[in-house]
């Protein structure tokens, strides 16, 4: 293992870091501040995907397929919101559980539907195709563009938090919502407005997702399973939380990937570490999510109260 | 006593009528029964396509027989597969099933199917143990055993003589059976062996461990929507042209279109291509694209044939697919021209025919397509085949 390598892995844990805080950054808000669970945020982020391929496929132009889809997917997610969801605020988790599977099924069959059962092609824009060296490093220039879209995606958030009247009333959202709905907030259109942000950002990872994925039906689930321990992990509502908890996630998930059977090899038989490593590291974040829930329930960066 | 003598003589004279010629054309029903639904189920809508198209082609009918086509959803669960050819055979009475997608779905009904004397067509999977040890002459194959793709993209990485070659493959029995296969025919020891987890998406870890490894060859079998995120992946990761990669099942006709030039000089093992010069299949590529506007995958060709070899059994046998010996005999004979050229049943009933390997390339209107460059096994046969009792 050289240093190279090393740092190359590292860049790859931070790329994937930065993906799944985009779908974690909306997920979470919306957790946080309406106190619903939303399976269909994967559903979001696929549709995000064949909006952005779809149209790709018929201008050539990933600026324009960015410009469909990112508003695309906030559009769907705030009209999904309106007609399907907003009567279950009140509802107990486990109503809002079942509507949102069965939306995540809905949309699956809904793409099957419009766009056929084959994978969609989704192409690299060519200006940013091939890749970066510097220092003796080889990266592929379309994944430094992931990390540059997700790091101004961080900043963006941070900014509309800390430093505009939303932001304030997002805060106030997650600390007490009755009392923000009690001082004349229009509670319901701020809901939208979080629903809608959190839909556009998971169209943007939908968006930056299909050059290197698989644009098909389903693609929602895999990594929204994952965006489930990236918020647990880093304390429900938290931005600051999802952001730093998809960053560790995704460093320990890819670094594990990558070293864990090497060391165990190194430690024990190769035939025993060949078959445990490669099954170990794929239960490595789960272990992670299991030892943060035994110590810090309420997540390593939680909101602060008060 | 007397009655129920006569019950059974009136029993006897019925289907005695029934099987006489005249009534033997009546129609026969076959069981289509595929992964329809879901990730996978572009695979067993190519094999109900293919096999749809030579039922229209020649009137509704095989053999010169009217069939019935009842088309059914396995939906990958084994225990709905079980289920439908319950019902396919118990209620719909047919005699022949034919699809079959999924090697997990073959070893869930390939027994049952065949204990109660119904022909297997099996169009796809072919599992080692129906190969070898659980084989039985009710069941044909018109694919290759589980092994046999990865064989021959083994014999390849030997004949170039590639000294350094590290393997991809999930975490999963089929995965270890890939590589394994791959192995029976490549002997040098593998610089390197990764196993991603079974649906992973991101191969950014993978890819930057096959770079510091620098082989010669990566050999990856990635089915399905991992295939398609890792070439997309290896296209971008700058090592394309400098390593190359060797695949089975994993550049395949289902997920070429959805990684486009990002395929460009992917190999491929397997026992078919669209470019086959013989007339049996340069007519089914060009009908089966202007039926459904695209190229048919290697799972349509083997459904085609399925299709082809019964329309020769049946035709063989009157249509008189009740005489079980008859009609095994006639499937054996195994007498047509089969798209893929050589085409010859071995004891196990699964095909000797040649393995070819391809590469991805642009056609003439700019899709992606698979050409054949060499073809390093010829007649080959599985490697199972000798603990198959049948002879």
């Amino acid at each position: 293992m050289t240093v190279g390598l090393f740092l190359t892995q590292l860049l790859n844990g931070l790329q994937l870091g930065v993906l799944l805080f985009l779908l974690a950054a909306g997920l979470t808000l919306v957790f946080g501040i309406m106190n619903f669970v939303n399976l269909a945020h994967g559903s979001l982020y696929m549709m995000g995907a064949y909006f952005a391929a779809a149209v790709g496929n018929a201008t050539g132009s990933f600026v324009i397929a960015a410009l469909v889809a990112v508003p695309g997917a906030m559009l769907l997610g705030m009209l999904v919101e309106r007609v399907a969801l907003s009567g279950l605020y009140a509802r107990d988790h486990l109503d809002q559980v079942l509507a949102t599977f069965g939306l995540v099924l809905f949309f699956n069959e809904l793409v099957r539907i419009i766009w056929g059962v084959s994978p969609l092609y989704a192409q690299t824009p060519s200006w940013l195709a091939g890749i970066v060296s510097f220092g003796g490093l080889f990266y592929p220039i379309y994944r430094v563009a992931i990390i540059t879209v997700g790091l101004l995606v961080a900043l963006f958030l941070y900014w509309l938090i800390n430093y505009t009247r939303v932001g304030m009333l997002i805060r106030a959202g997650a600390t007490n919502a009755a009392m923000v709905g009690a001082l004349g907030v229009n509670i319901r259109l701020l809901n939208t407005l979080i629903f809608g942000l959190g839909a556009g950002l998971a169209g943007l990872a939908g968006l930056m997702a299909g050059p290197i994925f698989s644009v098909q039906a389903a693609m929602g689930e895999a990594i929204l399973i994952q965006t489930l321990v990236v918020i647990v992990v880093g304390g429900i509502g938290s931005i600051r939380g999802a952001f730093l908890a998809a960053l560790i996630i995704g460093v320990v998930d890819t670094m594990g990937r990558v070293f864990l059977p090497i060391w165990m090899s190194a430690a024990m038989s190769p035939s025993f570490a060949q078959a445990a490593g490669p099954a170990l590291a794929s239960m490595l974040i789960y272990l992670l999510m299991a030892a943060v829930l035994a110590f810090k329930p309420e997540g390593l960066f939680p909101v602060r109260h008060g | 006593m007397n009655s129920r003598l006569r019950l059974a003589l009136t029993a006897a004279a019925v289907t005695g009528a029934l099987a006489a010629p005249g009534f033997a054309q009546a129609e026969i029903k076959i069981g289509f029964m595929g992964v329809l639904s879901g990730p996978q189920g572009p695979l067993g809508q190519d094999q109900y396509d293919a096999f749809m198209l030579v039922v229209e082609q020649n009137g509704g009918k095989l053999g010169g027989v009217p069939v019935t086509v009842l088309r059914e959803d396995s939906q990958l669960k084994p225990e709905v597969a079980v289920q439908v050819v319950d019902k396919m055979i118990e209620k719909e009475k047919v005699q022949i099933i034919t699809g079959i997608t999924f090697s997990n779905i073959m070893m869930a009904i390939h027994k049952k199917v065949t204990d109660q004397q119904v022909f297997l067509i099996g169009s796809n999977a072919g599992p080692s143990p129906i190969a070898g040890a659980k084989c039985s002459p009710y069941f044909f194959s018109t694919s290759w055993e589980g092994g046999q793709q990865p064989e021959v993209v083994g014999r390849y990485a030997t004949d170039k003589g590639y000294q350094k070659v590290m393997t991809i493959a999930p975490n999963y029995q089929a995965g270890k059976d890939f590589v394994a296969g791959f192995r029976r025919n490549y002997t040098t020891p593998t610089t390197g062996e990764l196993w991603p987890a079974l649906g992973t998406q991101d191969y950014s870890a993978e890819i930057a461990q096959i770079a510091a490894g620098q082989p010669e060859a990566v050999f990856a079998f990635l089915p399905g929507g991992m295939g398609i995120n890792f070439i997309k992946q290896w296209n971008q990761s700058g090592l394309k042209g400098k390593i190359a990669l060797l695949t089975a099942s994993t550049a395949d006709g289902i997920g070429l279109p959805a990684m486009g030039d990002a395929a460009i000089g992917v190999i491929a093992g397997s026992f078919w291509g669209p470019d086959f010069p013989n007339a049996v299949n340069q007519k089914f590529v060009k009908d089966f694209e202007a039926k459904h506007k695209r190229i048919p995958s290697q799972y349509a060709a083997q459904s085609y044939d399925a299709a082809l070899l019964l329309d020769s059994a049946i035709r063989k046998v009157g249509g008189k697919v009740e005489d079980k010996a008859a009609f095994m005999a006639a499937l054996k004979a195994a007498d047509f021209k089969s798209l893929r050229g050589n085409f010859k049943y071995n004891t196990n009933h699964f095909v000797i025919q040649d393995f070819h390997i391809f590469e991805a390339v642009k056609d003439a209107q700019g899709r992606m397509t698979l050409k054949t460059v060499a073809t390093p096994l010829k007649d080959y046969k599985d490697a199972f085949y000798t603990q198959c009792p049948m002879k």
